[in-house]
C-alpha cells in the first residue's frame, strides 16, 4: 500500500510543491484524519474480534439446547435462546467466525484467481487476452447457484471449506475484468516500455513496476471481494444450499424464518445475524469510500 | 547502420478482429550514424509505431528492420538484449516514463541490475555521474528524487542519460519535447543536436516542422502510414515538392507572420484523417489508397507521385 | 470592461504550506479581446485559469477580486459560482479533450452536462447541431465514442459544450498543445471565430506557446513564478518585449528556417523558483542576466506606454 498519490492525471501533469514530504506519512496523516475510514474499520474491526475470541467468550456449543426455548435476551442469555433453546450470542460469534473464515479464505482465494487472470490478460494481451477474456464473460454470465446445486448435489455433503472454495473459485471474473483494464492502461504508459528496453522479464515487470501502481486498487478489489464472500456464503446458507452442521450468520436467518421466528416475534433470532451481516458489509463499505478519499487527491480536503 | 525495407504494420481492428488497421506501409529509409533524421507527420500517421517497431516494442507485419545487417525481428533473448545495448530510445511524455511509485533513479538501477551486474558500486556510481553530466544535469540535483519533483526538462535528460550509460548508437526520441515548454524544449534539443557529434544516429519523431528543421540532416515526412516526401533537410524544407508537405509547412504557426487564411469554401480541417480513424473504423468498402510511387526530384529528394490530387483525394488543395 | 481582475492571489492548501500559484495579479480582459497567458510550466497560468471558474477545494481565494461585466464573481463560492459557471464563465481545463469519459457517446456526455445545469438537452440540441455544422464537424459526433474521434475533433467537441450558452468569458486552457500543426490551425481558428461570431465577449488562451497566441490573442500577459510581468498587445510582446524575461522566452523559439548548425537556439537556464517559499524581490532575479542590486526589491508592476506594463527596474 505505497503512495498512489502521484499517479493520477493531475498530478503527473503538474508536479506538486509537497515533494520533500515522504507521500507514505502523507497517507497516514489523511488515513488517520478520514472519519469514514476510521469508523468502517472500527466496525469490522470489533466484529473480526469478536469472531476471533469466540471460542472464549461463548458460553457454548452453539449447536447445544441450553435452555428454556425461545428466551428473551436476558443477563443469563445475553441474547436470548432459539426456537429449541440454543445460546445465540453463541451462535452469533460462532457465525460471525464462520463468515469471516469464508469472507477470507473464499475472498483470497477470488483475489489470487483475479489477479492471475487480470495481469496475464493485461499485459500480454492478443491471443491470451481473449482466451482469457471470453472465460472471465462465460464464467460472469453462469448463474452460480444453480451452479453450486449441481455441483453440491453431486459432491453429496458440503463443508465450509467447499463453500469457501466454490465462491471463490465463481467470484472472481468482474475483479479480472476490473484488473486486467487497469494493467491495460498501466501497460501502455511509457515507463513499461522503458523497462522493456531495459531487459526486464515480464514477470518482473508486471510484479515490480505494474502492480506496485495499482497498489492501493488491488486493496480495495480485495475489500470488495472480501465482503462479496461473506454477502454471498450468508446467500447460499440463508436458502439452505450451505453446509449441513455448524452454524453461519446465514443459516441463524434461514432457521429463524423456516421456523417463522418473524410470525412469533422471536426477533433476537434474526436480528442479530442480520445486523452483523450489515455491520460487516457496510463497514467494509464504508472503509472502501474512505481508503478511496485517501488514496485519490482529488477527493482529500484539509 | 538501421535500415527499414519496405516496413508495413497493421493493427488488428474491431472486436472480432476483423478488418486490418493499417498503421504503416511500405515504409523504407535508414538512419545513418553522426545524423539526426526527423519523421514527420501527423498525429496517427504512424510515427510512433515506426519508432515501437524499431525498439521491438511491437512485432512487424511485413518488411524488415536490420541493423548492421541483422534482422531485428530475429534477436531474442541475450541477442535482443545486446540489441537495446546499441538501439535506445527516450519517449514523449516523461511523466509517463517514469513509474511514478518509486523514485527517478529507477530507470538507472533496472539498467545496472539487467547490464552492469559485475560493475563494483564505485565504478558504477562514476559511470552513472558522468552521463548525467553528459546531459547537463548535477547528479545532487535529481538523484533520489520522484518525478513529481523533477522539471520535464530534468525528466527527459535524465532518459537520454539513461540510454547513454550503454553504447547506444541509435536514439529513438519519440516527439521527446512535444510536452516541454518552449524554454525545456531548446535545452533538449541542443542536447540531441550534440549526439550526432558524438557519432549517434537520432530517429527524430516530432509533428513540428520546425524542430525538425531545426536539428536534422534528413527528413521523412509520413501521412497515413505513408511515406510522401523523404531527403536531405534542406531539400526537402527549401524546395517542398508535395502539396501535404506545403500544407503542413504552411500550418506552423510562426512568431512574426500569420496563418495565411484557409482558402475560402474550405472547411476547417475535416479531411479523412479528421475523420474517425484507427480501431478498424475504416469505412466498409472504401478501397485503401495505394502506396505512390517515390520520384527522384532532384539529387537526395524524392517525391511521392501526385496524380493531379485527385488520386490521393483528401488533404489535398 | 468586460472582465476586470484586481489583485488576485490564489493558494493551493498543502501540508507544507501555502503555495501561492498567483500572487497579486491584475488586468482586465475587454468585450471581444482575445487575451493570451503564457510562460513556463508551473508558473501559475493554469491556476490563475481555473480560479476564474470553479476553485476546487484544494484552491483558496486569499485576497483580490474579478469583475465580469461589472458583476463580482465569487470566486471562493462554490455554490454561488454556479450562477456563473458554463453560464457566464466557461473553462476547457487541460487535458480535457483526453479526459473524456470513454464508455459515453458524446451526445450522452454533453446531455448529461447541461442536465446539470438544469437545462434541457431537447432545447440545445438544434443550436448544439448548429454550432457542430459551424466548426466544421458532422452532426454524427453526438452518436460517437470519443476514442473515435482525433484529437482535434474531440477539441472541437469540447470547446462547443462549454460555450453552448454564449458565456461572456471563454477560459481556454492549453487547447492547442498536445496537437499538430493542421489541427492546432484548425482550434486556433475556431478560438478566433467564436469571437468573431459574437459567441464567447471574451477568450483567455492559455498556453506556453507564443507563437499559438502570435495567430490568435489581441495581447499577451506574460506570468513567471504567479507573478504578472509583462502585458502588451501582442505584437508589441514579440517585436518589442521590455521584461528579459520576455525577451528570453522568445529568443528560445524554434522558428522554420532556424538550424543547429547555422544559429544555436538558447533556452533560459535555471528553473522558476517555488512558490511555497518563493524568493523577496524580483523572483526571476537568480536567472536574470540584468539582475543586480536594486532587484532585490520587488519591481512594480508600471504602464510604459499605452497597454504595456511591465515589472522590471531595468525595462524603464
Ligand atoms: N493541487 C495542487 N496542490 C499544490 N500545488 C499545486 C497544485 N496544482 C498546482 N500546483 C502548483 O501551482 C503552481 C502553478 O501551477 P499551474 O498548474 O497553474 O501551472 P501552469 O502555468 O498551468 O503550468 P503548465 O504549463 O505545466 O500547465 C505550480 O508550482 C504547481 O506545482
Ligand atoms: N495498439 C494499437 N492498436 C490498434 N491501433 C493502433 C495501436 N497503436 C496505434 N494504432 C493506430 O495506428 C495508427 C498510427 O499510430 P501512431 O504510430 O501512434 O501515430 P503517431 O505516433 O504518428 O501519432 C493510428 O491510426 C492508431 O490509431
Ligand atoms: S527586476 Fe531585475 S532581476 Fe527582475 S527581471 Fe528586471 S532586471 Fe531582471
Ligand atoms: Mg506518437
Ligand atoms: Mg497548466
Amino acid at each position: 500500500m505505497s503512495k498512489d498519490t502521484t499517479t493520477t492525471k493531475d498530478d503527473t501533469a503538474a508536479p506538486t510543491e509537497e515533494g520533500n514530504t515522504a507521500p507514505r506519512h502523507e497517507l497516514v496523516y489523511f488515513a488517520l484524519r478520514n472519519r469514514k475510514l476510521v469508523i468502517g474499520l472500527s466496525i469490522v474491526g470489533l466484529l473480526g474480534l469478536a469472531a476471533i475470541v469466540a471460542p472464549f467468550s461463548a458460553r457454548s456449543n452453539p449447536d447445544a439446547f441450553v435452555g428454556p426455548p425461545m428466551q428473551p435476551p436476558s443477563s443469563s442469555y445475553l441474547l436470548g435462546t432459539t426456537y429449541f433453546g440454543q445460546d445465540v450470542y453463541s451462535q452469533l460469534v460462532n457465525g460471525l467466525r464462520q463468515s469471516f473464515l469464508v469472507g477470507i479464505m473464499g475472498g483470497g482465494i477470488a483475489f489470487v484467481v483475479a489477479t492471475a487472470v487480470g495481469f496475464t490478460a493485461g499485459y500480454r494481451g492478443g491471443a491470451v487476452d481473449e482466451v482469457l477474456n471470453m472465460l472471465t464473460n462465460v464464467l460472469l454470465v453462469i448463474p452460480t447457484l444453480a451452479l453450486l446445486i449441481i455441483v453440491g448435489g453431486y459432491l453429496k455433503g458440503t463443508s465450509i471449506v467447499f463453500e469457501a472454495m466454490f465462491v471463490g473459485a465463481t467470484a472472481w471474473p468482474w475483479a479480472a475484468r476490473a484488473i486486467r483494464a487497469q494493467t491495460l492502461s498501466l501497460v501502455s504508459r511509457d515507463f513499461v516500455g522503458l523497462a522493456r528496453l531495459s531487459g526486464v522479464r515480464s514477470w518482473r515487470i508486471v510484479v515490480g513496476e505494474v502492480a506496485p501502481n495499482m497498489s492501493s486498487y488491488l486493496f480495495l478489489t480485495f475489500i470488495l471481494l472480501f465482503g462479496n464472500a461473506i454477502l454471498i456464503s450468508a446467500s447460499y446458507d440463508f436458502l439452505g444450499f450451505g453446509p449441513p452442521g455448524g452454524v453461519s450468520l446465514g443459516s441463524m436467518m434461514n432457521l429463524a424464518f423456516a421456523w417463522n421466528a418473524l410470525q412469533l416475534h422471536i426477533w433476537w433470532w434474526f436480528v442479530p445475524p442480520g445486523v452483523a451481516i450489515m455491520g460487516i458489509v457496510g463497514g467494509l463499505y464504508v472503509t472502501n469510500v474512505g481508503l478511496d478519499e485517501v488514496f485519490n487527491p482529488k477527493l482529500r480536503s484539509l | 547502420m538501421l535500415n527499414l525495407e519496405n516496413l508495413s504494420k497493421s493493427f488488428r481492428g474491431g472486436s472480432f478482429g476483423s478488418g486490418a488497421v493499417p498503421a504503416v506501409r511500405q515504409v523504407s529509409f535508414s538512419i545513418a550514424p553522426g545524423e539526426v533524421t526527423s519523421l514527420i507527420g501527423e498525429s496517427g500517421s504512424g510515427k510512433s509505431t515506426i519508432g515501437k517497431m524499431i525498439l521491438r516494442l511491437l512485432p512487424v507485419s511485413s518488411g524488415r528492420i536490420t541493423f548492421d545487417g541483422v534482422d531485428v525481428a530475429s534477436l531474442e533473448g541475450s541477442a535482443l538484449k545486446e540489441y537495446y545495448r546499441k538501439v535506445q530510445g527516450v519517449f514523449q511524455d516523461p511523466f509517463s516514463s517514469f513509474n511514478p511509485v518509486f523514485r527517478a533513479d529507477r530507470i538507472f538501477r533496472m539498467l545496472e541490475r539487467e547490464y552492469f551486474g559485475d560493475l563494483g558500486a564505485r565504478e558504477w556510481s562514476a559511470k552513472l555521474h558522468t552521463s548525467l553530466e553528459a546531459v547537463g544535469l548535477n547528479p545532487a540535483d535529481v538523484l533520489g528524487k520522484f518525478a513529481h519533483e523533477l522539471s520535464g526538462g530534468q525528466l527527459q535528460r535524465l532518459l537520454v542519460a539513461r540510454a547513454l550509460l550503454l553504447d547506444i548508437e541509435i536514439l529513438v526520441a519519440d516527439e521527446v519535447i512535444s510536452m516541454l515548454d518552449a524554454s525545456t524544449r531548446v535545452d533538449v534539443l541542443n542536447l540531441l543536436a550534440g549526439l550526432k557529434e558524438r557519432g549517434l544516429g537520432v530517429l527524430f519523431i516530432t509533428h513540428d516542422l520546425s524542430l525538425g528543421h531545426y536539428i536534422s540532416e534528413h527528413t521523412v515526412i509520413l501521412r497515413r502510414g505513408v511515406v510522401l516526401e523523404i531527403g536531405e533537410t534542406a531539400k526537402v524544407f527549401g524546395n517542398p515538392q508535395h502539396s501535404y508537405t506545403k500544407m503542413l509547412l504552411a500550418s506552423v504557426p510562426r512568431l512574426h507572420s500569420h496563418w495565411e487564411p484557409l482558402e475560402p469554401g474550405e472547411p476547417a480541417r475535416t479531411g479523412p484523417r479528421d475523420a474517425p480513424r484507427g480501431r478498424g473504423r475504416r469505412a466498409r468498402g472504401q478501397p485503401l489508397e495505394p502506396v505512390p510511387l517515390l520520384v527522384e526530384v532532384e539529387p537526395g529528394h524524392l517525391v511521392a507521385f501526385e496524380d493531379g490530387g485527385t488520386a490521393t483525394a483528401g488533404d489535398e488543395r | 470592461m468586460s472582465l476586470d481582475v484586481q489583485n488576485l492571489v490564489v493558494a493551493y492548501r498543502t501540508l507544507r504550506g501555502d503555495v501561492r500559484a498567483v500572487d497579486d495579479v491584475s488586468f482586465s480582459v475587454a468585450d471581444g479581446e482575445i487575451m493570451g497567458l503564457a510562460g513556463e510550466s508551473g508558473c501559475g497560468k493554469s491556476t490563475l485559469g481555473n480560479s476564474l471558474v470553479r476553485l476546487d477545494r484544494t484552491m483558496r481565494c486569499l485576497g483580490g477580486r474579478a469583475l465580469l461585466d461589472g458583476t463580482e464573481l465569487p470566486l471562493s463560492d462554490w455554490d454561488a459560482m454556479d450562477d456563473f459557471r458554463f453560464k457566464k464563465v466557461s473553462l476547457v481545463p487541460q487535458y480535457s479533450m483526453s479526459a473524456l469519459n470513454p464508455t459515453r457517446r458524446i451526445g450522452k456526455m454533453i446531455s448529461e452536462v447541461v442536465r446539470s445545469r438544469k437545462i434541457r438537452y431537447k432545447d440545445v440540441l438544434p443550436e448544439l447541431e448548429r454550432r457542430l455544422r459551424l466548426v466544421g464537424l458532422p452532426t454524427d459526433v453526438l452518436a460517437k465514442y470519443p476514442i473515435e474521434l482525433s484529437g482535434g475533433m474531440k477539441q472541437r467537441v469540447v470547446m462547443v459544450l462549454t460555450t453552448l450558452l454564449d458565456p461572456s468569458l471563454l477560459v481556454a486552457d492549453e487547447v492547442t498543445s498536445a496537437l499538430d500543426v493542421s489541427t492546432q490551425r484548425a482550434v486556433g481558428g475556431m478560438l478566433v471565430e467564436l469571437r468573431d461570431m459574437g459567441i464567447v465577449t471574451s477568450t483567455i488562451v492559455i498556453t506556453h506557446d507564443l507563437s499559438v497566441l502570435v495567430q490568435v490573442a489581441d495581447s499577451v500577459v506574460v506570468m513567471y513564478a504567479g507573478k504578472l510581468v509583462e502585458r502588451a498587445p501582442t505584437a508589441t510582446v514579440v517585436d518589442a518585449p521590455r521584461h528579459p524575461y520576455t525577451k528570453l522566452l522568445i529568443a528560445s523559439l524554434p522558428e522554420v528556417g532556424v538550424r543547429y548548425a547555422e544559429h544555436v537556439l538558447a533556452g533560459i537556464p535555471g528553473h522558476p523558483p517555488s512558490l511555497l517559499d518563493p524568493p523577496k524581490g524580483c523572483r526571476f532575479a537568480d536567472r536574470c542576466p540584468l539582475a543586480s542590486a536594486e532587484c532585490a526589491v520587488e519591481p512594480p508592476l508600471v504602464e510604459l506606454e499605452s497597454g504595456h506594463f511591465v515589472a522590471c527596474w531595468k525595462a524603464s
